[in-house]
C-alpha cells in the first residue's frame, strides 16, 4: 500500500478507536440539544406563580367579564378592605377597586392596584387588557345593538404573517427564527470542529517532534507525504463524526419522530412536506420546523454544504496549525503562535451570530467570501436561503486558498521538524517557506 | 564491492558548514564505524544517507546507482534520539513502521512474531509504549529498525541506554546481521565498541574527514614502534638504560594491579630494534611480559582530533538545533 495511506490509516484508526472519540460523538449532540432546551426550561421554571386579586366591583359589570388564567386569578370582594386590615385575608395577594362610574370615565383612567407581592409584566398586561376588554364590551352594549355578541365574534381578527420569498425559487421557506437558530448551530459546530481538529493536527506534529519519532518516520516517508497523510487522517475522523450525526438525524426523522408525534401533527407535517397549505393550527411554527428538519432532502442538502465547508475550513486551518506545530518543540511554546490562528476563527464565530439580523449585509457577505471566515459565516447564512452562486463562489475561493496554505505549510514543516531549541518568531517561520 | 560510495559531499545550513567535502566508501558486508566528536557532522551525513536531506554538492551512490527515494526500503535507521508513539500499542506500532518500509501486513506480522519470540517479549505486543521502560522501548525500536531486512543498517549510538547484558545482546545481534549479509554503519563515541565490532572507520571532525581506513591498519600504523614491558621487583636502572633507545617523551612508567609488577611503555626510535630493548631489559630486570603496545581507538581518536584542530574543546557540540 502507498505510504501516504498507511499514515492516513494510522492517524484515523488511532483516533476513532479511542474512547474519547466515542464519548464525544455521543455527548456533542446531547450538549447541543441541552444548549437549545436549557433556555426554554429555565423560562418554564421561572414562570411566575398565579397572583390572586380581589376585585371590589361596585359597577357590577366588570367582574363577571374577568377570566382567571395562568398568571392571574380574580376573586370577588364585596367591599374594599379598610386600610387598617388591608391584608388580613391571606387568600388574596392584592386587590383593586372598580368604581360605579367606570364606564362613563375618559379613555385613560387610572385604577389603583394594591399588591403585597412582586408584580411582573405578564401579570400587569393581563389585568389591564382584561379590564380594557370588559370596559369596551360594556360600552358597546350601551349602544343597544342587536346581535352584538355575534357581530363582535365576526369582527375579531388575529393576523399572523406567512413569509413568501420572491427572490428565490425555493417555495418551502422556513420561519426566520428557525433559520437563525439553525445557522448558529451550524457555525457553532464548525467553530468547535475547526478548533478541536485543527489543534489535534498541531498536537500530533508537536508530539512526533518532541518524541523524536519523526526522525524514524522521515527515514521511510517524505515529510510532505507524512504531513498530508496526517491532515487527511484527522480530517476523515471529523467527517466520520459528522456522518454519524447525519445518520442519527435521518433515523430520528424517519423512524423516531413519527412514532412519538401526535397523529394530527404528523399529518400536518406530512402535508407541509408535500407542499400543501395546511389549516391554521396553534403550533404552525413548530410544525414548520419539524417538517423542515425531518425532510430527508433538506438534511442531505444541509449536510452536503456542511461537509464541503467543514472539510475546506479544516484543511485551511489544519495547514496553519501544522505550520505552528512544526515550528515549536512543545505544546507550551505553541500557545502564542496559535493565538494568531484562533483569532479569525473567533471573529467568524462572532459575525455568524449577527447574520440573523442581516443575512445579506455587505459585511456579512464579504466575511462569507474571505476564506478565513467563510466556512462559519457561510454556514450561518445558508439556512436563510441565499442565492446558490454565492455559496458556490465561497466554496471555490476557500478551496483555492487551501492549495496555497497546504503548500506553505509543507515548506515550513520540512524545515521546522528538524529545528530544535530556539523558538522561532513569525518572521523566521515565513522565511522558511523560501528555503530550498 | 562498495554498497555505499560518498563522493565530495558538502552541506551547509544557513551559514553553518555541517559537512565539507566528505568522501568515503562502505564495503558490502562490513561494520563501518562513523566516529567524531559531538557536532562534527555525523548526524547530517546519516540524514543524507537516509535520503532525509539532500547534499548541497557531491554524490551518494547506493548499491551501484544514485541514491533515490525507493532505496529507503533497503536501509534501516536507528537514530540517536529514539522515539516511538507513546500511546500506541507496541504491536500496532511495529506493524506501522514495517509497512512504511514496504512490508505487507502478513509478512510484517510473521517476522515480528519471530523477533518478539526470540527476544522473549511476546507479552509486550498489546502494551502501550508508555508502559515500557526505556530499555524495553529500545529493544522494540531495534526490532523495528532491522525488521525489513535492509541491506544497509545505520545505528546511531545503538548502545546508549542499554545495560551491559542487553548491550552485549545487541552487539551479538548486530554481528549476526552482518554475518547474514547486511552492511552496518555504526556511529558512536564508545571507542571500546568500535574496537570490538568495526572493520572500517571514518573519523569526522568539524565537518572534515580526518581519518579513514581499516581498524587493524589504523591501529598498527598508530602503534608502530610502541612497546609495553612489565617486570617484577626493582627497576635496577632500566629507565636510564632505555632512554637512549626510545623517544624520551614516550617513556612512561606505571603500576599494575599486582603491586610487585611495574609497567613501562615506550615508543622505540626507528634505528633501534626490538631485540636490543629485550636484551637491555633482560640484563637488568625480571621480565614478566613484553608485547607490542597497540593504542586503543580512544587514544587514536583523541590524538587525531587534537592534531586536526588544536585546542580541542572537550565538547564543542551545540545541539541547539539539527546542525550536528
Amino acid at each position: 500500500m502507498h505510504r501516504f495511506f498507511i499514515v492516513v490509516q494510522r492517524e484515523y484508526m488511532e483516533r476513532v478507536s479511542k474512547k474519547s472519540f466515542i464519548i464525544s460523538t455521543l455527548l456533542m449532540p446531547l450538549l447541543m440539544v441541552a444548549l437549545m432546551v436549557a433556555p426554554i426550561l429555565i423560562q418554564k421554571a421561572t414562570t411566575p406563580e398565579t397572583i390572586t386579586i380581589g376585585v371590589a366591583d361596585t359597577s357590577g359589570k366588570i367582574f363577571p367579564r374577568l377570566k382567571s388564567g395562568e398568571s392571574v386569578k380574580f376573586v370577588e370582594m364585596t367591599d374594599a378592605p379598610a386600610s387598617s386590615d388591608r391584608f388580613c385575608n391571606d387568600s388574596i395577594d392584592g386587590y383593586l377597586v372598580i368604581t360605579a362610574d367606570i364606564l362613563s370615565k375618559g379613555a385613560s383612567e387610572r385604577i389603583d392596584l394594591i399588591l403585597n407581592t412582586t408584580s411582573n409584566i405578564q401579570f400587569e398586561s393581563e389585568v389591564t387588557s382584561q379590564i380594557n376588554d370588559a370596559i369596551e364590551t360594556e360600552r358597546l352594549l350601551e349602544y343597544n345593538i342587536s346581535n352584538l355578541p355575534s357581530i363582535l365574534d365576526n369582527v375579531r381578527s388575529d393576523v399572523s404573517l406567512n413569509l413568501i420569498r420572491t427572490d428565490k425559487d425555493d417555495s418551502d421557506s422556513m420561519p426566520t427564527e428557525f433559520s437563525a437558530i439553525l445557522g448558529i448551530i451550524m457555525s457553532m459546530l464548525l467553530y468547535v470542529f475547526l478548533l478541536l481538529y485543527g489543534i489535534q493536527v498541531m498536537q500530533s506534529i508537536v508530539e512526533e517532534k518532541s518524541n523524536r519519532v519523526l526522525e524514524v518516520i522521515v527515514s521511510s516517508i517524505r515529510p510532505t507525504q507524512l504531513l498530508t497523510g496526517k491532515i487527511a487522517g484527522i480530517g476523515l475522523v471529523a467527517i466520520t463524526q459528522i456522518l454519524i450525526w447525519a445518520v442519527c438525524l435521518l433515523i430520528l426523522s424517519v423512524a423516531v419522530l413519527p412514532a412519538i408525534m401526535s397523529p394530527d401533527m404528523l399529518a400536518d407535517v406530512q402535508a407541509m412536506q408535500a407542499g400543501a397549505q395546511i389549516a391554521d393550527t396553534a403550533d404552525i411554527e413548530l410544525v414548520g420546523a419539524i417538517a423542515t428538519v425531518t425532510n430527508p432532502a433538506f438534511i442531505f442538502q444541509l449536510f452536503f454544504w456542511l461537509i464541503i465547508f467543514l472539510v475546506g475550513g479544516f484543511l485551511l486551518y489544519a495547514s496553519l496549525f501544522a505550520a505552528v506545530g512544526s515550528a515549536v518543540d512543545n505544546i507550551q511554546d505553541a500557545s502564542q503562535l496559535q493565538t494568531v490562528i484562533i483569532m479569525p476563527i473567533i471573529v467568524a464565530m462572532l459575525s455568524s451570530m449577527s447574520v440573523a439580523s442581516a443575512p445579506d449585509s455587505g459585511l456579512v457577505f464579504w466575511l462569507s467570501m474571505i476564506p478565513f471566515t467563510s466556512p462559519m459565516v457561510m454556514m450561518a447564512r445558508i439556512p436563510f436561503g441565499i442565492p446558490v452562486w454565492q455559496t458556490i463562489l465561497s466554496a471555490i475561493l476557500l478551496y483555492a486558498s487551501i492549495a496555497g496554505a497546504v503548500w506553505c505549510a509543507a515548506k515550513i514543516y520540512r524545515v521546522g521538524i528538524f529545528m530544535y531549541g530556539k523558538k522561532p518568531d513569525i518572521r523566521e517561520i515565513i522565511r522558511w517557506i523560501s528555503y530550498k | 564491492m562498495n554498497i555505499l560510495e560518498i563522493k565530495n559531499v558538502s552541506k551547509s545550513y544557513s551559514g553553518h558548514q555541517a559537512l565539507s567535502d566528505i568522501s568515503l566508501n562502505v564495503p558490502e558486508g562490513c561494520v563501518y564505524g562513523l566516529l567524531g566528536p559531538n557536532g562534527a557532522g555525523k548526524t547530517t551525513l546519516l540524514r543524507i544517507i537516509n535520503h532525509i536531506t539532500a547534499p548541497d554538492t557531491g554524490s551518494v551512490t547506493f548499491n551501484g546507482h544514485t541514491l533515490n527515494a525507493e532505496d529507503v526500503n533497503d536501509i534501516g535507521y536507528l537514530p540517536e534520539e529514539r522515539g516511538l508513539y507513546k500511546k500506541m500499542k507496541v504491536g500496532d506500532q511495529a506493524l506501522f513502521f514495517a509497512r512504511l518500509k514496504g512490508l505487507s501486513k502478513a509478512e510484517a506480522t510473521r517476522r515480528l512474531h519471530e523477533w518478539f519470540t526470540r527476544f522473549g517479549i511476546m507479552d509486550w505486543w498489546g502494551k502501550k509504549v508508555e508502559e515500557l521502560s526505556k530499555g524495553m522501548a529500545q529493544k522494540v525500536q531495534f526490532i523495528i529498525t532491522v525488521l525489513h531486512q535492509p541491506r544497509l543498517l545505520i545505528f546511531d549510538e545503538p548502545f546508549s541506554g542499554f545495560d551491559p547484558i542487553n548491550a552485549n545482546l545487541l552487539k551479538e545481534e548486530i554481528l549476526r546481521l552482518r554475518d547474514n549479509g547486511s552492511t552496518i554503519i555504526f556511529s558512536t563515541h564508545n571507542m571500546e565498541s568500535v574496537e570490538k565490532v568495526c572493520d572500517h572507520i571514518t573519523l569526522i571532525d568539524r565537518s572534515h574527514n580526518i581519518l579513514t581506513g581499516r581498524v587493524s591498519d589504523i591501529r598498527s600504523e598508530a602503534g608502530k614502534g610502541r612497546l609495553s614491558l612489565t617486570f617484577r621487583g626493582s627497576d635496577n636502572g632500566l629507565i636510564d638504560a632505555l632512554r637512549p633507545l626510545v623517544e624520551p617523551q614516550s617513556l612512561h612508567r606505571s603500576g599494575t594491579t599486582d603491586p610487585e609488577v611495574t609497567r613501562i611503555r615506550m615508543k622505540m626510535l626507528p634505528e633501534t630494534s626490538v631485540s636490543r630493548i629485550i636484551d637491555t631489559a633482560n640484563r637488568l630486570v625480571d621480565i614478566d611480559s613484553f608485547n607490542r603496545d597497540l593504542p586503543s581507538m580512544n587514544e587514536i581518536f583523541i590524538d587525531a582530533v587534537n592534531r586536526h584542530n588544536l585546542p580541542l574543546l572537550p565538547d564543542s557540540g551545540d545541539k541547539q538545533n539539527s546542525i550536528n
